[in-house]
């Protein structure tokens, strides 16, 4: 802190005049890669408050909410994992294995319930984690495998998927439907865990570590980054994450279903990414995740409610939504390397 | 009492003693000077004493006491920093994150103090010259000014030693003599540096001590001033005084080659790019290397880009051997015969996991393929014969080009360019960051390609090669032409008062 007295007192500024000017197209650029998926979700709630009555009211903002709940976990966890330059592609399998490992522990409390999900989707993220950061293996094949390994495990405690554990515990069992100001428990947690998880990437070392190591692995070790530590709890809370959205979907269900979750990994991606978050990492925040969840829950929602569109036009939607905003990623990226 | 020392170190890679009982002694506020060519093992000295290899045999003593880092980070924790050569930063993060990454001040919840860090950091960065909103991406700030967020972050932990690898190669003279400031700051204070550079002008002007490595061995260490500069090159390289001697300061020939008759071959009019060109017009003859002067961020690197189709031009002409090239993209001027050597070539250049064959076979797949096909026996004789050409010094023509020193990485690129036949070859920066001894060779090489006719446009930092290597020299600054110097007034001195005359200031 020294420093200030090195320079001789008249040296100038390194950078000239309009400098300032780049400065401010790299604020406007920087805004809209991280505000984009806000400013879309708002037109396109208006839009719809516009169009259609039945998304006017507080029940069908309530249902949005409890349905984009265990998404946004999940979501919140590849957010995570994304910033470092990774993807976990296990979170679909461990969502489902959670839920059914949730609903069976459900019999020996409501404490078992969560911890029991949390353990295994935990360790499985540490295996993912450990091999990742210390082999160097590419996480895509890592947690691929750990998508296949999580879902036969699952298959093989439920009897190839046909036993269905039923929420033993009340207590459990009242979380998943109770709520709180009309809007159920599971979006409180939620809540809760997001604005955590908003204050540990942006305002703790763990959160700076995270963009360092996605930024530049090599610029990160060299400046003391504890790489290998970082990579190795990105992937143990994304498991956790995705283990936690699994117990809480059960006890909404009361059972362990075992037929969720395919494909949930890549929404999860979609989401992260719409959101603004780079998919090479680096950067990316998880208010955009957030809008990204919200967005593709909105027209989940709107194609509900047009009654005789077939579902499946949802991820139409979504993907074109994705398209457009990769492609606008790459531009605004471009644009503000070249100021 | 030493502060830094190595004894009889050796460090063995595959194939090569990188580090061959090598012993280095640094004691507290000193300067030292760490010189050798490229491959000498400078790099793998300063990776042993900072932690990143674990050396095969010898000792590592810090402050007197046996010590053993096993990763760079168990350095810094003990107050060894280190700048490198290319910027070590993270281009994504703000310039004040960057600068305190793992050492953030912290609010009394454990979380990082944002507004303290971005108030800190304006307050350190002022101290080198760094005015710049904090909260910016680094990624967007000139090179330069990354270099000085480098040094500054080297500098802010408690230091005892600091170890800086070519921190000039990307500053303009004023940054050089800010950093300077910062050397004697710290020499004042006790900090030992290790300062690797080849530039010899820095070297006396701040350097107590002197190291030289070559080949992986120890060939002399003592006092700086007590050692001639031409005896400080010949140990470098190897060679007899005498030749050293009679090669001059480069290896340019000196003579003009251009004819001054021939139509150019390169004609630029009017280049306008908001904010970064104004009107900036010249010609290139064949067999005619011009340089272009002028300080860092005076436009060079931006013209030089903008000929070769990669960098926005808001108007301009460039007409390529009378041809005009119109709304030029890199591909459209590799056709027309420009071949362009970016100034970053590890990111812009070379590509480092591929090989030499490939590396140079890139540039002409299109000529040598039909239908799709690619014909190898092709590819091996134009490798073969610029790998001989540029006396490339590789295992093989398979040997991974980022396993190369950089002045081979230079020839490798050097090779791909002209494997594409260009009329037009544009050089920015080709001498940065390699060794002396491969440093002439590329500059003979930039005058031998003149002779054979084409039109070379030189861009260097060192006055000193602009104006040995150049016919010509345009400066630049701020975009603008602001003079040409031409026959007798190609020197160093007339370079910089050009550069120096005061600006009438309009725009």
């Amino acid at each position: 802190m020294t420093m200030t007295n090195v320079s001789e007192p008249e040296t100038p500024a390194i950078v000239a005049e309009d400098v300032r000017k780049a400065e401010r197209t790299d604020r406007i650029v920087g805004t809209i890669q991280r505000q984009g998926a806000l400013a879309v979700l708002i037109v396109v709630v208006l839009i719809a408050l516009a169009t259609f009555e039945n998304f006017r009211s507080f029940d069908n903002a309530a249902t949005i909410l409890v349905a984009a709940a265990p998404p946004m976990l999940i979501a919140l966890g590849m957010t995570f994992v994304i910033i470092t330059g990774g993807i976990d592609l296990s979170v679909g399998s461990l969502y489902v294995l959670g839920g059914v490992l949730a609903a069976w522990a459900s019999q020996y409390g409501i404490l078992a319930a969560f911890l029991l999900p949390l353990a295994v989707c935990g360790a499985i993220g540490l295996a993912n984690g450990l091999l990742i950061a210390y082999t160097r293996m590419a996480p895509f094949i890592v947690t691929l495998a750990a998508l296949l390994g999580a879902r036969g495990l699952m298959r093989a405690i439920s009897s190839e998927g046909s036993n269905t554990y039923l929420v033993q515990n009340d207590a459990f069992r009242k979380l998943g439907n109770g709520s709180f100001l009309d809007i159920g428990y599971q979006v409180w947690i939620v809540a809760a865990l997001v604005v955590i998880g908003i204050v540990v990437l942006a305002r703790s070392r763990f959160g700076a570590s995270i963009y360092a190591v996605g930024g530049s692995e090599d610029a990160a070790s060299l400046m003391g980054v504890p790489v290998r530590r970082t990579k190795v709890w990105v992937y143990v809370l994304s498991g956790l994450l995705a283990g936690l959205a699994g117990a809480i979907n059960a006890a909404k269900l009361g059972s362990g279903v075992t037929v969720l979750g395919t494909g949930m990994e890549l929404d999860a991606i979609a989401a992260v990414v719409i959101g603004g978050t780079l998919l090479t990492g680096g950067a990316g925040t998880i208010a955009g995740t957030i809008a990204g969840v919200l967005l593709l829950g909105v027209i989940q929602n709107l194609i509900n409610q047009v009654g005789n569109l077939n579902s499946n036009w949802q991820q139409v939607i979504s993907g074109a939504f994705l398209a457009l905003v990769v492609v606008a990623q790459t531009y605004l990226v471009r644009l503000r390397r070249v100021t | 009492m030493a502060l830094l020392e190595v004894v009889d170190v050796s460090k063995i890679f595959p194939g090569v003693r990188a580090l061959d009982s090598v012993s280095f002694t640094l004691q507290p506020g000193e300067v030292h000077a760490l010189v050798g060519e490229n491959g000498a093992g400078k790099s793998t000295l300063i990776k042993v004493l900072t932690g990143v290899y674990k050396p095969d045999g010898g000792e590592l003593k810090y402050q007197d006491q046996p010590a053993q880092f096993g990763t760079p980070m168990d350095a810094q924790r003990a107050g060894i920093s280190t700048i490198y050569q290319e910027v070590n930063l993270v281009p994504l993060m703000s310039v004040a994150q960057n600068l305190f990454l793992g050492r953030e001040p912290r609010n009394a919840f454990g979380l990082i103090d944002r507004g303290r860090m971005d108030r800190e950091a304006r307050e350190v960065l002022a101290g080198y010259g760094v005015t710049t909103d904090v909260r910016r991406q680094l990624g967007t700030l000139a090179l330069g000014a990354q270099q000085m967020v480098a040094l500054a972050r080297a500098v802010m932990i408690d230091a005892k030693v600091v170890i800086m690898d070519e921190p000039t190669s990307s500053l303009e003279p004023r940054e050089v003599q800010t950093l300077f400031g910062v050397i004697r700051d710290l020499h004042a204070k006790g900090i030992g540096i290790v300062y690797v550079s080849h530039r010899l002008d820095e070297l006396y002007e701040i350097c107590d001590a002197v190291t030289i490595l070559r080949d992986g061995k120890l060939v002399h260490t003592g006092k700086l001033a007590d050692l001639e500069r031409i005896k400080l090159v010949s140990l470098m390289l190897g060679r007899d005084m005498a030749e050293v001697r009679r090669e001059g300061a480069t290896a340019f020939s000196g003579s003009a080659t251009g004819d001054e008759e021939a139509a150019p071959v390169l004609r630029v009019r009017e280049l306008n790019s908001r904010h970064k060109l104004h009107d900036v017009s010249f010609d290139v003859r064949p067999g005619e290397v011009v340089g272009l002067g002028g300080l860092l961020g005076a436009g060079r690197s931006e013209t030089v880009k903008a000929i070769g189709g990669a960098y926005h031009l808001d108007s301009g002409q460039i007409e390529v051997d009378g041809k005009e090239l119109k709304k030029p993209t890199p591909v459209r001027a590799v056709k027309a015969g420009v071949a362009v050597q970016p100034e970053d070539r590890k990111a812009e250049g070379i590509v480092p996991g591929l090989s030499v064959r490939e590396n140079i076979a890139l540039a002409v797949l299109p000529r040598v393929s039909r239908g799709g096909f690619v014909s190898d026996a092709k590819i091996d004789e134009i490798v073969d014969k610029y790998m001989k050409r540029l006396r490339i010094k590789a295992s093989s023509p398979d040997q991974a080009v980022g396993d190369l020193s950089g002045g081979n990485q230079q020839k490798v690129l050097l090779a791909r360019l002209l494997a594409t036949d260009p009329k037009v070859l544009l050089l920015d920066e080709p001498t940065r960051g390699i060794d002396v001894g491969a440093k002439a060779e590329v500059q003979s090489l930039i005058d031998e390609l003149a002779a054979e006719g084409l039109g070379v446009v030189l861009v260097s930092s060192d006055a000193e090669e602009l104006v040995e290597g150049s016919d010509r020299v345009v400066v630049l600054r701020d975009g603008v032409v602001v003079g040409t110097l031409t026959g007798a007034e190609v020197t160093a001195e007339d370079l910089m008062s050009t550069i120096a005359t005061e600006a009438p200031r309009e725009h």
